[in-house]
This record gives structure tokens, sequence and C-alpha cells, in this order.
């Protein structure tokens, strides 16, 4: 069982991939900026809890799926949907509610689903979806199709025992399920060291789970990592349990803002210039030459068109009809 | 009603027979719960399921409610129809975040995309000398929660076809049967049928008072109308089958008819079942009726151990009658 931190020095992964990590990375915090903005020009309804400075865990994970595997999100899951394959344009109509979402407006920003992405749900209580994600993998077994369920969830959830009772019902049957703890050290307004005892990979590993930790802020690292996990249990070598351990940029949510009674803008400054996903890879590909500012340039000015046309759909979309607030109560 | 001169099963012989027919129909429905392979229950309800069809399909889970209630959302999202057994119906308590804020939610959250096509099985039901955590009858909890269906049969012949519809059904359906009622025989013809969700049925008809009973209360009614007829009073009892959907209708088309009800169920009376039928029926029927719609069900204390105490705290054959009696102006 490995439970040491993994990095990605030795990582073979191709530059093409780099490059679509890269471009996902930076949707996902285009979006997110834009989020923000709708909530402080008072367009969307409601909160949302932001994603930025976490990028890399959804993308490198995401990145070692294939297109029908399943995944499940959590409040916090903008990025988890669009890293599986999301587009921004029906995200920020779910967002806002309306018609052309996701969810047709009635899930919002904590239940954005997409079966067309293997998206089986965000989640608005804190482990909500291990039990769907691990019953997702014993579909998939019980199938045969091969798929592979993740189940991504904060290290808030480590406080909850349904998560406890499905590693245990996933490594006894086996299971095809990695579950993806991002500890972004903040439960919500809570530093994570108070509400958690002991080591948190060996909560995994005392169900046999095979664990790993790894930086969070290198997605390479997190792909790499991901990848062995990902093949050992579609394999059916048994569950895994990955810790990605990042930070989350802004508050719990966008309304989140003086957070000096729970932790420094000194601390935030620091993650946001040494340990910045985004920025660390960029650094990286052009060192190895990967890429050039030109190319990086085009990405940037694609990416931005792209969401704001897309938010531009969501704010002229019309809200759904009255009569929708009765339908699909049952299928 | 099919003629007595059927085939006669017991409650519990009907049920598996059901279990039975549709993992033989259908291919993606398994049951999952504690002691239900080999030990086919402490009930005794699903013996010989495993030999059938193997440990595959028949799965013996650890003791975790809410861990295996949450694999079975995710496994029916995802191509599988299970039937999960939880053992005694005090134990729902453990599955509520995943009955209510998954299960019943994820086909309006998700803007009608996902499904899920699941049936839960429990038990309800006092006096078994069982004391306060396995007597209680909780029916009342789920059917107060949009996108759940709620089953109560009462006899053998709907025991079956009611829950070869639930496994049928796209949605999570909530199946109660009495523990005390598993020795109970009835006609049950050899072909195949189901009985529709939210139809009520008369099962005794008659003119002056109309009971409504529900699960265990129907034998209850059955027998309190017998004793009526010695005493004049022609009693109808319908059984609604399902509190939701609720046939409304038939309850008050009953009501307009005999002008006089009592609605009597094993939850607990305070806002429980009882009282939401007999709004139904006292907004339904007013102007026919000659009297408030009377209420029977639990006391309001948690069920006692001692033999005398629990047998007060449910309604009974007498205790009905004279209730009825009384609201004859037959004293």
């Amino acid at each position: 069982m490995t439970t040491v931190t993994e990095r990605s020095g030795a990582s073979t992964t191709k530059a093409a991939q780099v490059l679509h990590m890269y471009r996902q990375m930076l949707a996902i915090r285009l979006f997110e900026e834009r989020v923000n903005e709708l909530y402080t020009r008072a367009l969307m309804p409601g909160l949302a809890h932001l994603y930025i400075g976490e990028e890399a865990v959804a993308v490198g994970v995401c990145e070692a799926l294939r297109s029908d595997d399943y995944i499940t999100s959590t409040h916090r899951g903008h990025g988890h949907c669009l890293a599986k394959g999301a587009t921004p344009d029906r995200m920020f109509a779910e967002l806002l509610g309306k018609e052309a979402g996701y969810c047709r407006g009635k899930g919002g920003s904590m239940h954005i689903a997409d079966p067309a992405t293997g998206n089986l749900g965000a989640n608005a209580i804190v482990a909500g979806s291990v039990g769907i994600a691990t019953g997702a993998a014993f579909s998939a077994q019980r199938l045969g199709n091969g798929r592979v369920a993740v189940c991504f969830f904060g290290e808030g959830a480590l406080g909850q025992g349904s998560l406890y009772e499905v590693m245990n019902l996933a490594q006894l049957f086996k299971l095809p399920v990695i579950y993806v703890c991002e500890n972004n050290l903040y439960t919500e307004y809570t530093h994570f060291s108070e509400t958690t005892a002991g080591e948190i990979l060996s909560r995994a590993t005392a169900f046999g789970l095979e664990a790993a930790a790894v930086d969070g802020q290198d997605v390479r690292a997190v792909n790499a990592t991901a990848s062995r996990l990902i093949e050992r249990t579609r394999r059916g070598q048994g569950p895994g349990f990955l810790l990605a351990n990042t930070y989350r940029y802004t508050g719990h949510h966008v309304g989140d803002i003086n957070r000096e009674y729970y932790r420094s803008k000194q601390e935030e400054q620091k993650w946001k210039t040494e340990r910045d996903p985004i920025r660390n890879l960029v650094g990286w590909m052009l060192e190895q030459k990967l890429t050039d500012a030109a190319q990086l340039a085009k990405i940037e000015s694609e990416l931005t068109a792209e969401m704001d046309k897309a938010v531009e759909f969501a704010v002229a979309a019309p809200y759904p009809a009255l009569e929708e607030v009765e339908q699909d109560v049952y299928a | 009603m099919p003629e007595a001169a059927q085939r006669q099963l017991t409650f519990a012989q009907a049920i598996r027979e059901a279990l039975a027919e549709e993992m033989r129909r259908d291919a993606t429905v398994c049951i999952m719960g504690e002691d239900v392979a080999e030990a086919g229950t402490p009930f005794k309800v699903l013996s010989g399921l495993v030999e059938e069809f193997g440990k595959d399909r028949v799965l013996d889970t650890p003791i975790s409610e809410a861990g295996f209630t949450g694999l079975a959302v995710g496994a029916a999202m995802t191509g599988l129809r299970p039937v999960v057994d939880i053992m005694f119906g005090d134990f729902i308590t453990l599955t509520m975040d995943q009955m209510v804020n998954q299960a019943a939610k994820v086909h309006y959250m998700s803007g009608g995309k996902w499904k899920v096509p699941m049936v839960m099985r429990t038990t309800l039901g006092a006096t078994r000398r069982s004391a306060a955590q396995h007597s209680q009858s909780l029916h009342a909890w789920f059917s107060h929660v949009p996108g759940l269906k709620v089953v109560l049969p009462s006899t053998p012949y709907d025991a079956k076809g009611l829950l070869k519809a639930a496994i049928r059904d796209e949605n999570p359906v909530v199946f109660f049967e009495d523990k005390m009622m598993y020795k109970l025989k009835g006609p049950v013809p050899t072909e195949d049928y189901t009985i529709p969700l939210g139809v009520a049925d008369v099962k005794r008809e008659g003119s002056d008072i109309t009971l409504v009973a529900t699960s265990s209360m129907v034998q209850v009614a059955l027998g309190a109308a017998a004793l009526l007829s010695d005493a004049g009073v022609s009693a109808e009892v319908i059984d609604p089958r399902t509190t939701w959907p609720l046939d409304e209708k038939t309850l008050i088309e009953s009501a307009k008819k005999t002008s006089r009800v009592i609605v009597i169920d094993e939850g607990y009376e305070r806002y429980g079942v009882t009282a939401e039928i007999a709004s139904v029926i006292g907004a339904g029927a007013f102007y026919d009726l000659d009297a408030p719609v009377k209420r029977m069900g639990a006391m309001h204390v948690p069920i006692p151990f001692s033999p005398p105490l629990e047998d007060a705290t449910v309604p009974t054959e007498n205790s009905v009658f004279e209730v009825a009696r009384a609201l004859c102006n037959r004293n």
C-alpha cells in the first residue's frame, strides 16, 4: 500500500495532455471568476462555493477518466463538472436558475448533474454522494461495462460516518471506485486540524484501500497518481483513496469576504504566489518548451471569449415556465 | 379480489414469490441487506432466494443501513433495480439522508435526467414484545417527502401485486410490511399480476360508517366490522394500500356514502397518516358528513415492553368497535 506523497518528477504525461490540462484549469478559474462577478453584481440568486485554487485536483483526476466513467461532486462542484466535460453556457444557466441549465434551473450551483458526461450530480450534503458513487461502481461491476466511479469530497466529509460505511462495502465487494479527498485545509470556517483526529490516509488503509497522498497543486502529480489508482481499480483490484492536499483561495462561499478570524491574508497570499497550480504548470511548460507565450495567450483569449459568451447566454436565457414546478417530482 | 378457492399463500410467501418472479423476469433486480442470503432474514421472508439467484444478486451486507441504502441509490441511478431490506422499520432512521435528501430528490434536482428505480422493504407494527426500538410504524415520515412512494399491503394478494409494481416502478418506493402479518394466509393466483400504486381497495362494503384502515389495521378494521355487523351497524372498510400516491377519490366517495368515518393507522396518531387522510376526507366530503372524522393511531408514547402496556398503545378490534358504535349513536 502506497502512503507516501507522490511527485510528478518521473511523469511521462504527453505534451498535448499537459496543454489540455492547462486549458481545463484555466477554464475553471475563468468560470469561477465570473461566478463571483455574477454574485457581486446581484445577478445570481443564492450563493456559490468557488473552486479557485483547487483546479489541479478535478482536472488531474478527470483527465485520467473515460468519458463514460462516473463522478459525484460536492457543493464546491463547478470544477468537477467542467473537468468532466460540462459546457460553461449550460453551467451558468443553471447557476442563474434558467431553463437552459443542466437541471432546467431546478438544481442550481450545488446540484449540477449530467448523464451525458457521467456526472451523477453535485451534492449539498457533506458526504451525501459517497453512497451514490459506490453504488455506481457496484452497477459498473455487476453490468461488466468497465466503468469506474470517482467520488470527490472535501476533508469535511471525513467527519461523516457514511464514508466509512461505504469504504468498507467497496473493499468487501472490490468495487471500481476511487474516493478523492480534497483537503483544502478549511472545513467551512474551521481549520481541518481542529476537526480531524489521527492520519487521514490511515482511515482508508484501515479498510485495505489502496491509498496515496499527492500535491494537489501539481496537476501532473495528481494525474499520474490518479491514473495509477484508476487503472488499478478498473482491472478489478479494488477501490482506491486519493488525498489531494490543496487550498481554497476564496471564502467558504462567495459571501465569505472577511476571513481574518480564521486565517491570515499572508497565508492566502503565500499559496497564491508560491503554490498556484496554473502558474506553476505554465512555468514548467515553458521551461520544458512544450508551449510558448503566444500559444498561451491564444488559449486564454479563446477561453475568455467563450466564458463571456456563456455568461451572456445565461443572463439572456428565460426562466422555466411556472408549470415546471410540479414536473419531474416522479419519473 | 379472487375467489377463496384459489391457492393460499402466507404474506411472507407472497413477498418471496413476488421477488423471485421479478428477479427471473429482470436480471437487474437484486436484493441487499443484513442477513438476507442464507439466513433469509430473521423473519425467513427471503428463504430460498439465494439458492436460486446466487450471492451476486442476494447480497449480505454489513450492518450499515446508511451505507448500503446509499449504495442502492447509486446502483439504481446506473442500471440496476435494487431491493433494499431494512430489517426493522425503526432502522429507517439510519437511512434518512439517503432516502430523503438523495433518492427522493435526484430526479427533480437533475431536471428529470437521473432516476432512482429502487425499493426499500421494511417492517412496521407493535405487539411483538420487541420494545421501543423494534416496534414503530414510521411510514408517515416517508409519506411526507415528495419524490418517494409509500406502499402498505394488508393481504398476501396485495403484497405480491404491489411489490411487483413497486419493483417495476421508476421511482424510489418504500414498502412497509407488518411483521405480525407474515403468517397470515390468503388467496394468491399463480398467474402474473401487478396492482397499480395509488388505487385503494374496498375490503368490505357497508353503508353506515367507513373504516379507512392501513396495513396492520385492515385486519383490525375487518374484525371490528364483523362485531359492528352483529350490533346492526354496516361498516365499509377501505384500504388505501399506498399513502402516496393517495387514492383520494375512493376515500371521499365512501365518506359521502356513509357520512361517518374513522381512519385507523398504526403510526403515531399525532401529525400522522390519520391526520392527512382525515383532512382529505374532511375537505372532500364536508357537506355529506354527519360527524367529524375520527382518528385512531398509536398513542403518543415510545412503545413499551410490558405486554399489557404495549397492547394499550395501538387500536384493537374492540376499541375500533366501541368508537364506531359511539360515532353511529348506537351505544
